[in-house]
Formats: structure tokens, C-alpha cells, sequence
């Protein structure tokens, strides 16, 4: 008997169909991979399966029984567990504490640290996981508070477990690690649904995989039956052209140079030239210290060592002010967290580092300031109904290309992209791609910071690899790979 | 793009949520006007203005405060300060012009805005435990400075600020109107307006559009203290004396104000007209109320009431 069966599972936001009629079956004691680009609905599926998302169409059969997920603590009650890509514990408590929360053994009104002790140390054993109970797990590993969230899961009962990205922040000894847990969990007969990008610890862990792609079912294979190409043509779906409409662009002197760039405790002596026309990429893990090196460059931070050089001419950037004036311009990583304002309408966030322009003396020309909003939403076709709606209502492609508009009018030289298209779908995403080229094209140049490998492949002239906060080393497009990419990305650690 | 087309469905909910505190003010006034006939008049209405203009300044300042996502807990004990030293000044044997006397007043509270401002913007200590401490200093400083005594004999020209009247209308409701306007072009009419909402709303994006967040934090402080000082300035003025009790408590009714005109203490989401129509709440009630003979124990009871009530309201259409 299937532990899981997902048929025909439909779900739309707003009016956006994310899910269109998805399938997904998961055997006991096997571990299912599921893949896809982002944006294809993995997460969508999972948190729908997790009660996170209630589905509109489809049906979902554990263990052979009908059932309708009505909320998350229906869904843990029903055997499923989901490892979160951001782990959400709470680090001033103990790994104890945090597995057993809200579920404290008791006695009379008192808690029993004994037995909470010695249960938590049981169920660590029966996963050969090696960590005190005791320690405070804001004090542990990324790794290692991992496995605490899956000795929870299992400390719940959990049949299915849900990893979503697991790999994406450790090592690979602690990979190998991770790895024999989730053999023992195979062999209790529990279900793991694995999503990941990574191609060669899917063949190395998976029994089955899943594809989806754009919200739809593409097939479903036991893993020993395909092999890296043909999984990765079906991801994508399109020729690699289509997606990153990569045009040559003559490339000329060198724009911006940074010289030893150092932040204590974040990254150390890296040093880059981004040359006009270029789209200079910037890969390597999470942590890597790639986000951090741009808010040093940008003025968003302190750098303790380096200079910059735009130009020809010494720079010296104290905060985001002085780089915008140098024609500087940071699209952050994190639209919603730091790229907009979300209670502000879409107009207002598009000016917003312009208001100056749009001034006169000490009051806003709003004629000036409507005409050149109308402007940037025609040029970028952000699709909206009124530029006074809230930029929250927009969808993530459209939130980015608003993220994209505000800084474009400024007409900076150098435009830094930290993770251009995350969370963002294909066909947005290639419109954002476009907008890059015809930026560059323009004698600017880009520096892109991406986790995806093929944004990265695809986009890029030239690619810096940071590893741990070292240089890991600088590809020519020529030279492009993704085992070099990934090699370069984890020499330093 | 084609013409952007605004969809426009009636939505009652919406309705409430937006304008919900207009049809509160209405119910409020036409429950008042029934139950007590002289409650709208011109006369009553007047005084009614007059008695809430300084809970108006301070929700005024407590505005642009919110806005950015703080709070000011000082303003009463700088309306206090100000209103004192202005006194000082403003006594007749000083012989100082009455707008000197005035412009002491709006120094102390701008002064006393401007250290809030600094402590909260550029040493980092939270505006609630920031202010809370400015409560205390301010108060403090305004007793060693009058000896605990209370100052009378002021000026008649300075008692003009707060008693007297051009036309019918007394001058503390032409004051409040001019301040209004000035606020209300300053929030939404030039470029300083929408970086306060900018960097309430989300303070990192505020910084990374070149925006100096921590100006605009200790600004939005020194508006609040020059507001106060200009509230202490004239409540000194209609009581006639330096008195270094007053304005004990008003924090409480001018966040009141702020809050049931829908500004989210969260920041960057909020109106000044909302904080308008908070403070003429809270002035209705208390007037209609006194009319009533309903006894001040009961008014801060209903008081308490419609604060929480307000929010709720609002945080329940937030969830939906």
C-alpha cells in the first residue's frame, strides 16, 4: 500500500493557477524526489500536503484512507513532518526544550527535566545522532539543527517527512551524514519526499523521482531508469536559449574594481573587475559570504580592509547614499524584507530613491513623479491594475521588476542583482533577463549574485565563486561548468 | 500598457475599515446631541475645540512618531517642562514680550524632541524605554525648576494665547487649524512626508533607496517635542499659571488619538486625517460626558473601552 497518494491536486492564488492537476505517490521505505525549477509548485504541493495551503481540486489518500487536510496540526496528526529550508527553533532553549515543545513530560504541575532528558537522548540514539540534549541549539550547526528537527518529526510519529532543500546550507561531510540518517528512516519504512537542486545527491539518495514543471505533472521515474540529462531536459522543458536570451555585448574597459575587500568574521581579501557591457557573476554557496561582500561594496556595511575604484577614480562609500550618487544601484536579495515598501503603493516605491528628482524645493512635482512612474511601468510592463494599488498586491515577478523600475530610472552605471529571479516564475523570469541585457547593452554592466546554476551559466560573461569568505576562484564563460562551479564553491571548506 | 482601468467594487468591509471612525464620530455626536439638546451648539462645539487642541497637538506629533514606527511617551511631561519655563518667562515683573515667553516654550520641547530623537535614532535605545525615561527627566526638571510652586502673574498678552478669542473662535482651534495644514502638506506634499512613511513602513528598504533613516527618526522626535512644547505653551496660557503637575497622563489620550484614527503602531501604515478624527473622538466624548454628569471614574472606564475597541476592530479587518 502507497503511504501517500496525491491525485489531480489543483490550486490557485488570487487568480494565478499554480498547480495545475498534479499527481504524486510516495511508497513506504523510499526516498521521492522532488523536482523541478523554482516556481514549478514544489513548495505549493508540500505545503499543501503539510496544511499550510488548503488545495481547491484533487484528492489525498494516506495509507489508503481518504483524507482532507483542514490545518498543519491536522496534517503533523496525520504522520506528516516538514524540515523547513529556514528552520524555525528557538535558540535560546536547549535541543530538550525545543524537540519536546508544547509536549513537556510532567510532574503533577512541574516539569520533569529527568525524563525530558533522558527520552530526548533515547530518540538522538535511535538516529545515531551525536548532540547533547543539553546544548542550546542557537549555539549548534545549521547541520546539527537539522537533525534536531528531524528527531522531532520523528519524536511526532511522522510517516512522511518533508526535506525541502536540506543540503543547501551544509557541508558535504555533514551531507554524508544526513545521508545515513535518512537510510535508517528508509529502513523503519517512513516515506521521505526530498526537494533539492542537486543533481548527483538526488542519484545518490533518491529511489523515485518527480518532475514538475510550471505548476504541471511531467512524469514521475525510479531513479536507476534516467540518468542527469533526460531529468534535466524535462525540468526545463525549452531550450536553455529560450529562457536566458543572452545577447553579445561588446566588452569594453573596466568599470569598477574592487581590491582586497574584507569584513572580519564575514569574508577575506576578495578582490574583482567588472568590465562595461559584462554581467559579472558572483556563485557559491549560502553563507558563502556573497550577499555580505555586496553590502560592504554597496555601503550597507562597514568593510574593515579594501578599496574601490569606479572608473578610474578611488571611491570612498560610506552608506547607500554615496553609491547611489556614483551611480551605483542595489536590487536586494530580499524583495520584501528589503527591496520594497510594502505598505506603500507601487509609484511610491518606484520614486522612492528618486524623490529629489521628482521635487521642486521642498514639495513633490507629482505630474513629474506620475509621468515618469507611467513611464517605467510601460518600459518594464509590470502588470497592474492602478499604480496607487499596494505594491504587496503584485506577484512576486511583478514585485521584482517594481524592485527593477526604481532603481532603472536613476540610470546607474553599475546595477548589483543579489538572487535576480528567486521565487519568481519562467516566464517573468526571462523578462527580467531581457531587461538585464538591454541594460548592459547599454555600456552598463551588472553584477549578479545567484544560487541558481543555470541562471548563472546562462546570464553570466565571467563568474566569481566565493567559498566560505575566500575567492574560490574566476571563470571565463568559455570555461563554464557546473562541477567546476560547485568544486571552486566548496574548496574552502 | 493600455489606460489603467480602476476597478471599483463597493465593498462594505472596506468601507468600514477605511471610514469606520467617521460613522463612530457621528454615532458618538448624534447619541450626545439626543441625549443632551445644547451638546450641538455653536458655543458648545467651540469649547469643545478649544478643549481638545491640546490633546490635538500631541496626537498630531504622535502622528508622524507612529508613523515611523515609535512611540513618545514623553510628550505630557514636555508639555509640563515647556509650559513651565514659558511661564517663567511670560511673568509680568519679567517684562519679557509675550512671544518670547512663547518661543521658550517651543525651544524646551523642541530641545527636549531633539535628545529624544538622538538617544532613540543614533544610540539605539528603544523609543518606549527612551521616552519613558525623557517622562521621568522632563517631569523632574520641571519641578527643581518652579520649586514645586506653582508660577502666576503671567503677562496678559501671553494669556491671550490660550484665553482669547478672534472673532468667536478661540485662538488655541486657529492655532491647531494652522498646524494642521502645515502638517498635513508637510506628510503629504513634499519629499520628507514620504520618507516618514518609508521608513516606518520598512526602515531597510528606506536605507538602501539612500533614504537617512536615522535623520528622519530623530526629526519625527523633535516635531513631537515642538508640538508638545507648543500644547504646554498654551494649556499654561488658559490656566494662567505655571504648573508643574500639568500635563500628567496626556501621553495616554494623544497615542489614544493616534491609534483609533487608524495608525498602525507597527508603522507606515496610517493617515492624519484618522488622528483628526481620533482626537475629536476622544474631545466628544468627554465634553458630551461632562454634559451628561457621568461621573470621571465611568469616563475612564468608557475611555479604556473605546481604545481597545477601536484596534480590535482593526486588527480583526487586518486578518481577514
Amino acid at each position: 500500500m502507497n503511504l501517500l497518494e496525491m491525485r489531480a491536486i489543483e490550486k490557485s492564488f488570487n487568480t494565478v493557477k499554480v498547480l495545475h492537476g498534479v499527481d504524486f505517490v510516495l511508497r513506504p521505505g523510499t526516498v521521492h524526489a522532488l523536482m523541478g525549477e523554482n516556481g514549478a509548485g514544489k513548495s505549493t504541493l508540500m505545503k499543501a500536503l503539510a496544511g499550510i495551503h488548503k488545495c481547491d481540486k484533487g484528492s489525498m489518500m494516506i495509507k489508503g484512507k481518504e483524507i482532507e487536510i483542514t490545518s498543519p496540526k491536522h496534517s503533523q496528526s496525520l504522520g506528516v513532518a516538514m524540515i523547513h529550508q529556514e528552520l524555525s527553533p528557538v535558540p535560546e532553549m536547549t535541543v530538550a526544550e525545543n524537540i519536546y515543545l508544547g509536549r513537556e513530560p510532567e510532574k503533577g504541575i512541574f516539569l520533569d527535566y529527568a525524563q525530558l532528558y533522558k527520552q530526548t537522548e533515547e530518540l538522538l540514539a535511535s538516529l545515531n545522532v551525536k548532540i547533547s540534549p543539553k546544548a542550546r541549539v542557537g549555539d549548534l550547526k545549521v547541520a546539527d539543527q537539522q537533525l534536531v528537527e528531524i528527531a522531532k518529526a520523528i519524536s511526532l510519529n511522522a510517516e512522511i517527512i518533508i526535506m525541502d532543500e536540506p543540503t543547501s546550507a551544509i557541508t558535504d561531510k555533514e551531507v554524508e551524514n544526513l545521508f545515513h540518517v535518512i537510510r535508517d528512516l528508509k529502513d523503519q519504512q517512513k516515506g521521505i519526499i526530498y526537494i533539492s537542486h542537486k543533481m548527483d545527491e538526488i542519484f545518490q539518495i533518491a529511489d523515485d523521482i518527480t518532475v514538475l514543471r510550471d505548476g504541471r505533472y511531467v512524469n514521475t521515474w525510479q531513479a536507476k531508469d534516467i540518468d542527469n540529462n533526460i531529468l534535466i531536459k524535462n525540468m526545463v522543458g525549452r531550450e536553455l536559449t529560450e529562457i536566458f536570451p543572452k545577447t553579445e555585448v561588446p566588452i569594453a574597459d573596466t568599470m569598477l574594481e574592487v581590491k582586497n575587500f574584507s569584513v572580519t568574521g564575514q569574508f577575506e581579501d576578495i578582490s574583482l573587475r567588472v568590465r562595461k557591457g559584462e554581467i559579472f557573476g558572483i556563485a557559491g554557496l549560502v553563507g558563502a559570504g556573497r550577499t555580505e561582500l555586496m553590502h560592504a561594496i554597496f555601503g550597507l556595511s562597514k568593510k574593515d580592509k579594501g578599496e574601490i575604484i569606479f572608473d578610474g577614480k578611488k571611491l570612498d562609500i560610506h552608506n547607500p547614499k554615496d553609491a547611489i550618487k556614483h551611480g551605483i544601484a542595489y536590487v536586494t536579495e530580499d524583495r520584501k524584507d528589503e527591496g520594497l515598501v510594502l505598505e506603500m503603493s507601487v509609484g511610491q516605491n518606484i520614486t522612492l530613491p528618486s524623490m529629489k528628482e521628482m521635487s521642486e524645493g521642498l514639495f513633490i512635482n507629482s505630474g513629474k513623479e506620475n509621468r515618469t512612474i507611467k513611464h517605467q511601468i510601460e518600459q518594464l510592463r509590470i502588470k497592474l491594475n492602478s499604480s496607487r494599488q499596494l505594491v504587496k498586491s503584485l506577484s512576486g515577478g511583478n514585485q521584482q521588476k517594481v524592485v527593477l523600475a526604481k532603481w532603472l530610472i536613476r540610470e546607474p552605471r553599475l546595477l548589483i542583482l543579489d538572487e535576480p529571479t528567486r521565487g519568481i516564475d519562467v516566464g517573468a523570469k526571462a523578462e527580467i533577463y531581457k531587461i538585464m541585457c538591454e541594460f548592459v547593452s547599454k555600456g552598463n554592466a551588472i553584477i549578479m549574485i545567484s544560487s541558481e546554476m543555470p541562471e548563472v551559466m546562462g546570464m553570466a560573461d565571467r563568474v566569481l565563486v566565493l567559498s566560505n569568505g575566500k575567492a574560490g576562484g574566476e571563470l571565463e564563460r568559455r570555461e563554464f561548468g557546473q562541477e567546476r562551479i560547485m568544486e571552486m564553491a566548496v574548496s574552502h571548506i | 500598457m493600455e489606460k489603467a482601468i480602476e476597478k471599483r467594487q463597493f465593498n462594505i468591509k472596506e468601507f468600514a475599515a477605511k471610514y469606520g471612525v467617521i460613522i463612530g464620530l457621528i454615532l458618538i455626536m448624534t447619541f450626545f446631541t439626543v441625549m443632551k439638546a445644547k451638546f450641538l451648539t455653536v458655543d458648545n462645539m467651540l469649547n469643545m475645540l478649544r478643549q481638545t487642541s491640546i490633546n490635538g497637538f500631541l496626537a498630531i506629533g504622535m502622528t508622524f512618531v507612529v508613523l515611523t514606527g515609535g512611540i513618545d511617551l514623553s510628550v505630557g511631561s514636555i508639555v509640563g517642562a515647556s509650559g513651565m519655563f514659558a511661564a517663567l518667562v511670560a511673568r509680568t515683573e519679567t517684562g519679557m514680550p509675550w512671544f518670547l515667553a512663547v518661543l521658550t516654550g517651543l525651544a524646551v520641547g523642541l530641545m527636549l524632541g531633539l535628545l529624544n530623537g538622538i538617544i532613540i535614532a543614533y544610540l539605539k535605545v528603544p523609543a518606549f524605554i527612551a521616552t519613558l525615561g525623557m517622562l521621568s527627566i522632563a517631569r523632574g526638571v520641571t519641578f527643581m525648576a518652579s520649586d514645586a510652586k506653582p508660577v502666576p502673574g503671567l503677562s496678559p498678552q501671553f494669556l491671550k494665547m490660550g484665553g482669547g478669542s478672534i472673532g468667536i473662535i478661540p485662538i488655541p482651534i486657529i492655532v491647531l487649524a494652522a498646524v494642521l495644514v502645515v502638517c498635513y502638506i508637510v506628510l503629504y506634499k513634499t519629499r520628507y512626508g514620504r520618507y516618514v512613511f518609508a521608513t516606518g513602513g520598512n526602515p531597510v528598504s528606506a536605507r538602501v533607496s539612500g533614504i537617512n533613516v536615522k535623520m528622519i527618526i530623530c526629526s519625527v522626535y523633535m516635531i513631537s517635542g515642538v508640538l508638545a512644547g507648543l500644547a504646554g505653551v498654551i494649556l499654561t496660557s488658559r490656566v494662567t499659571s505655571g504648573l508643574a503637575a500639568s500635563g500628567e497622563g496626556y501621553e495616554v489620550d494623544a497615542i489614544a488619538a493616534a491609534v483609533i484614527g487608524g495608525n498602525s503602531l507597527a508603522g507606515g501604515r496610517g493617515r492624519l486625517w484618522g488622528t483628526i478624527i481620533g482626537f475629536l473622538i476622544m474631545g466628544a466624548m468627554n465634553n458630551g460626558l461632562d454634559m451628561m454628569a457621568v461621573s470621571s471614574y465611568w469616563q475612564l472606564v468608557i475611555k479604556g473601552i473605546i481604545i481597545i475597541g477601536a484596534v480590535m476592530l482593526d486588527s480583526l479587518n487586518e486578518s481577514k
